[in-house]
């Protein structure tokens, strides 16, 4: 399947964004490149840049593959994404409280009632709560794809903790190290601010108790977790505390971290854990990720949450592919960034469809993530998909699908020299008294020739991602 | 500071510490196997015993040879103070403290880290020992050298050196308890080759051989020689300049704060007292045995406390 080339495009003649860059390229020995990939892999493993793979007792620290060639992008191309983001995060936020309150799209007949009531990521806690400055989602991630010059499509909108953008800083910084004379010739737009705009987001959304600077925390569930080295990294740039639910507690009506000098309350806890965990009392009762009563102090309106429990209902599958109406709903705007076309198994037409045609089409879990438990049609076997097919059958409503995008490419160095592997994009987006997106974001790259699955856990590599200022 | 974070600093410094204290043992238990053919056994035991593993060594081993000793002490992850696992256990304690700590420091914990597990994947040869044992302690120096010339002189800083002097402290004490007799004058044989190397392997251990000739004479006198361990202020590994130390980031951590009365300040007091205005004759007739006894076990105490004191956990 030979798509859309980012770097060489379809004739061939490198594109416009690259053109810098590739007369650099050329000047380059490849043996020479290929040793600064192997330095940039020391780097990484020196920085401690690593993430746990569950499942594996040896060696359980792994790196994630870092290919040094930048997937660029235009200012106008940039420009566009941005504003359709901007727009997207925007709708969600208003839905999310929508939905947590009146539930006037339901009422207006846009999105059923069943796909709310009946969804396991809708979190009944939140009806009729209104979280600080009614901030829902204080960070989101938005994957995107590009099929064509012109066509973009969102995969998904991570709306509970997405993670990776310490890759998206140590990649920049790795690149900085290693490349100096590319960033004199290419005007990159800086990403090294996103730690100090995380933190005045965060500071902005602080409970209205709160006076003076507020006191931010970052809650991890320990340093076992795949994603801590990030948590830590974002901890350390942004100059707030790390801490464990053992390291809080309630007290007075604030959540307070044990310090060496007693009990400190906090204002804004960015938590990683996911929401059944985040209070014993409420949720799961035999979590110790959590901090017990935090949830009573959060009705309070003495603590943010970022990001709110509950914003999982937006980043559902099955609510997916409703997004273009909940944005035309909210801003009274056609959606500037397209869904991908989606089928949800639960109807039984689209049902009887996606059996029929399960060879063309990618089947995922509504709940799963990671790369887990998907279909892809045109790569699996005969087998797999009568097993997908009985799955389906069995579960209806557990699964969508889409056709199988033909998602561009943008080349990594390897022995042979350029060689074109699928890629995504994650920008991350930073929402309270206003959007704030770094340009760029983290592209994820299948470095197995052909493979379209990006995930790190599933062989993906991550690039540097340049958006070229005017 | 968080308490884990104080918790965390505390252990990795001790843990560094012990790590690079076990190698220089070793090295002097090698000079002692080297310089005498007969009883090796006897010092490699009294190794263990230095390094207070006996017990745990002898779960596993019938006998204390160098190859098997050597291996417990530096490669076996089975006990908890060998090299390794010391290693492991301060790197884990940066990784929780890594919000702390410089990207120096952190970075270079982690390359000691990745070293020390590439070198000792496979049991040591007894050729390649002198290098392992080179390596080690530049891990140690490399780790210290990034913290002391990075590292601000705040409470982290305080937490982290207060570990590293508790360990260092107890180990001096312990290696003079295993050795006492050696150096007490009852016993002395003064002059003769196997006390000469006796008392070398001591100041060995604690890399102080040639300053100890700096600051006395050339000859080796045992009471000397436990006076540059225990009193002298100026020898960075004796307990007076260890407690000169904690007692000075103690009193960083505790000034101007009105909840003042804290546990460890007695203690660090008490094992303060006992280094001051006296001399090595006065430790000698009091029992140097019944001194570094209760030297080591205030100093045990002291940790203890220093966790209770800043709500480690």
């Amino acid at each position: 399947m030979a798509g859309f080339d980012e770097m060489l495009g379809n004739s061939g003649d490198v594109r416009h964004p690259y053109r810098v860059y590739n007369s650099w390229f050329n000047d380059q020995e490849l043996e020479h490149l290929l040793k600064k990939q192997k330095e940039a892999e020391t780097f990484f493993r020196r920085s401690g840049i690593t993430f746990a793979v569950y499942g594996e007792k040896e060696a359980s620290e792994r790196l994630i593959p870092f290919d040094i060639l930048p997937r660029i992008i235009s200012s106008m191309e940039w420009r566009r994404l941005a504003e359709g983001i901007e727009q997207r995060v925007v709708a969600i936020n208003a839905f999310l409280s929508d939905i947590y309150h009146r539930q006037e799209i339901v009422r207006a007949g846009r999105i059923p009632e069943r796909l709310i009531r009946n969804n396991s990521a809708f979190l009944p806690w939140m009806v009729g709560f209104t979280p600080p400055k009614n901030v829902y989602t204080h960070i989101i991630g938005v994957d995107i794809v590009r099929t064509s010059e012109n066509e973009f499509f969102v995969l998904e909108d991570n709306a509970r903790t997405p993670s990776g953008v310490s890759y998206m800083l140590e990649n920049r910084e790795t690149m900085m190290q290693m490349f100096p004379t590319l960033f004199a010739v290419n005007r990159v737009r800086p990403v090294e601010n996103y730690p100090v705009l995380l933190r005045q987001s965060l500071a902005a959304t602080a409970p209205p108790g709160c006076d003076g600077d507020p006191t931010i925390a970052i809650l991890t569930p320990g340093i076992h977790n795949s994603a801590y080295f990030e948590h830590s990294f974002l901890a350390d740039q942004m100059g707030a505390e790390l801490v464990e639910g053992t390291d809080l507690r309630v007290i007075d009506g604030k959540v307070a971290m044990r310090t060496t000098r007693g009990y400190r309350p906090i204002d804004v806890l960015y938590r990683r854990v996911d929401d059944e965990f985040l209070d014993p009392l409420t949720f799961k009762p035999d979590s110790y990720l959590g901090v017990p009563g935090i949830m009573d102090v959060y009705r309070a309106g003495n603590i943010t949450i970022a990001n709110a429990p509950g914003t999982g209902i937006a980043d559902d599958k099955a609510i997916y592919s409703y997004i273009p109406d909940i944005v035309e709903f909210y801003t009274g705007r056609k959606s500037i960034l397209q869904n991908v076309p989606t089928r949800r198994c639960s109807e039984e037409d689209d049902c009887k469809y996606v059996l029929e045609h399960l060879d063309e089409l990618v089947v995922k879990e509504v709940h799963g993530s990671g790369g887990y438990g998907m279909l892809v049609g045109p790569t699996s076997t005969k087998d797999e998909r009568e097993i997908f097919a009985e799955k389906i059958k069995a579960n209806p409503g557990n699964y969508i699908a889409q056709p199988t995008l033909s998602l561009s490419t943008v080349p990594i160095v390897s022995d042979e020299g350029l060689s074109p592997r699928h890629v995504d994009l994650r920008p991350y987006v930073l929402v309270s008294d206003s959007v704030r997106i770094v340009p760029g974001g983290l592209t994820r790259v299948a470095l197995k020739q052909g493979s379209l699955v990006v995930n790190s856990s599933q062989g993906g590599g991550t690039k540097d991602t340049w958006v070229l200022e005017d | 500071m968080l308490g884990k974070t104080a918790n965390g600093l505390f252990w990795m410094s001790r843990y560094i510490e012990r790590a690079e204290n076990t190698a220089r043992l070793v090295q002097a238990g090698l000079r002692m196997a080297l310089t005498r053919s007969s009883s090796g056994e006897d010092e490699w035991a009294s190794l263990l015993a230095t390094a207070g593993a006996s017990s745990s060594f002898f779960e596993k081993h019938d006998a204390a040879t160098a190859l098997n000793v050597v291996d417990f002490l530096i490669r076996d992850q089975e006990n908890p103070s060998s090299v390794l696992s010391c290693i492991n256990a301060a790197r884990t304690n940066a990784r929780l403290v890594r919000t702390a700590v410089t990207r120096e420091v952190w970075e270079n914990v982690n390359q000691a880290w990745m070293d020390m597990h590439e070198l000792l994947r496979q049991p040591i040869r007894e050729a390649d020992l002198p290098y392992v044992l080179t390596d080690i302690k530049r891990d140690g120096s490399l780790i210290r050298g990034a913290f002391d010339g990075t590292m601000l002189r705040n409470e982290v800083y305080d937490f982290a050196r207060i570990g590293t002097f508790v360990e260092r402290a107890d180990n001096t004490a312990r290696i003079l308890d295993v050795k006492y007799y050696v150096l007490l004058p009852s016993v002395a044989f003064v002059g003769s080759t196997l006390d000469n190397i006796q008392w070398e392997s001591i100041l060995r251990s604690v890399s102080g051989q040639r300053s100890y000739r700096w600051v006395y004479d050339a000859h080796y006198q045992p009471a000397n020689i436990a006076d540059f361990l225990i009193l002298n202020p100026r020898m960075p590994r004796s307990l007076a300049f260890s407690y000169k130390k904690i007692f000075d980031n103690v009193k960083y951590l505790t000034e101007g704060q009105d909840d003042a009365h804290k546990l460890c300040q007695k203690t660090v007091q008490r094992n303060m007292s006992r280094l001051q205005g006296r001399t090595i004759a006065d430790i000698f007739e009091y029992g140097l045995h019944e001194f570094l006894t209760e030297f080591i076990e205030d100093n045990n105490r002291l940790s203890q406390e220093i966790a209770e004191d800043f709500l480690f956990v």
